[in-house]
């Protein structure tokens, strides 16, 4: 069903690399707004695990990252850029199980090597790239009728 | 099965006070990877985890876990137990290893959730 | 119990050194974390698990572990295969989640 929504709502979160301690924040708060315009459970599901995917990549890999999403009468837009390493080889990267995250990282429960796939699979339409030095820019958008 | 039904099992004891024991699990999920509680389809999930950190509360509010529990009886902080008040997640903990607790609570009919 | 006695009621498929499977099991461990089952796994006993960082073998090398079993069939990567097969490391694999794994263990166990 579309949003009942005259203009597109824009929303944008600054990530800041290493800080475990807010990490899902803006995913949380992306979830209230949707919630708020009464979007459907599993759409808002879908859409937050995304973000909250991108944000943790952000986290982990990173030294920072911007957040921003606009909600259309008919999608969700995200896209996550970071000053981050860069992927060398995205599609290895897209392999569930396959992780580079040191042992810290998995020692909090993060780096099992399903965060690019969950990005993915909760989209429909998901755009990756990637510049060695300078960093990785995600576009996921989710259609919502 | 209901929350009261859980804490019984697992001899667990309720971080975050004031629980409705009512509150209808429909299914278990042992994880330290917070991933896969994403990945797999974990809604109204009891999570039994070895974590407690605040991702893992952000984790269960995402996935929508209705309950963490967590084993060998760790206490999260404060932070963390505050967390999990404003997000309306009820935190137990139990002295049982995620083995036992699963198995527990597998034993007494609590199925696993589902694929994907 | 052996780890053999598991294969059916987990559908296991194994992937290194079948010798293990005549290996006794006195319970199992279930976690996620190295460190974890570094710290808090008794030897004899089964992981459980979705980790398949290479650091798994060396971890039930060392703590004489039973074997180990993979959740949800993950891929495990060749080279840990091969590192399992050449330190004598039985790795299985199941369709089942960590939960149920863990809760037809225990049951079978009881």
């Amino acid at each position: 069903m579309a949003l009942d929504i005259e203009n597109p709502i824009e929303g944008s979160f600054q990530i800041i690399g290493g800080n475990f301690d807010n990490a899902g924040e803006a995913s949380s708060q992306l979830k209230n707004r949707l919630l708020e315009l009464n979007v459907n459970d599993d759409i808002i599901r879908r859409a937050t695990i995304a973000t909250f995917e991108a944000e943790m990549n952000v986290i982990i890999y990173a030294a920072a990252g911007r957040l921003n999403f606009v909600i259309t009468p008919t999608q969700i837009q995200i896209r996550i850029e970071d000053m981050g390493p860069g992927i060398e080889n995205i599609e290895q990267a897209m392999t569930e199980g396959y992780s580079t995250a040191p042992e810290w990282v998995r020692a909090m429960g993060w780096g099992a090597g399903m965060g690019l796939p969950n990005m993915k699979k909760n989209s429909d339409v998901f755009k990756i790239d990637s510049v060695i030095g300078e960093g990785t820019t995600i576009e996921m958008t989710l259609n919502l009728t | 099965m209901t929350l009261g039904e859980i804490i019984d099992i697992l001899d667990a004891t309720v971080i975050t006070d004031s629980v409705d024991l009512s509150i209808n699990i429909r299914s278990g999920c042992s994880a330290d990877m917070m991933s896969t509680v994403m990945y797999y389809h974990t809604a109204d999930s009891l999570l039994i985890t070895g974590l407690s950190q605040p991702s893992v509360i952000r984790t269960a509010e995402i996935a929508g876990i209705k309950t963490i529990v967590f084993v060998l009886d760790k206490i999260p902080d404060e932070n963390i137990i505050e967390l999990a008040r404003q997000k309306n997640i009820p935190l137990l903990r139990t002295s049982f290893c995620m083995y036992t607790a699963s198995g527990r609570l597998f034993q007494a009919g609590l199925p696993s959730c589902l694929g994907k | 119990m052996k780890f053999k006695d598991l294969t059916e009621e987990l559908s296991l498929e194994i992937r290194t050194c079948r010798d293990g499977l005549r290996n006794d099991i006195t319970g199992a461990y279930v976690s996620d974390l190295l460190s974890d089952v570094m710290g808090n796994s008794k030897a004899g006993e089964i992981w459980i698990t979705l980790q398949t960082h290479m650091n798994i073998v060396a971890v039930a090398g060392l703590k004489n572990l039973a074997g180990i079993i993979i959740v949800k069939n993950r891929k495990v990567p060749d080279d840990i295969l091969q590192k399992a097969e050449a330190e004598k490391v039985t790795i299985a694999t199941t369709p089942l989640s960590t939960f149920e794994a863990a809760g037809r263990v225990y049951k079978m166990l009881q």
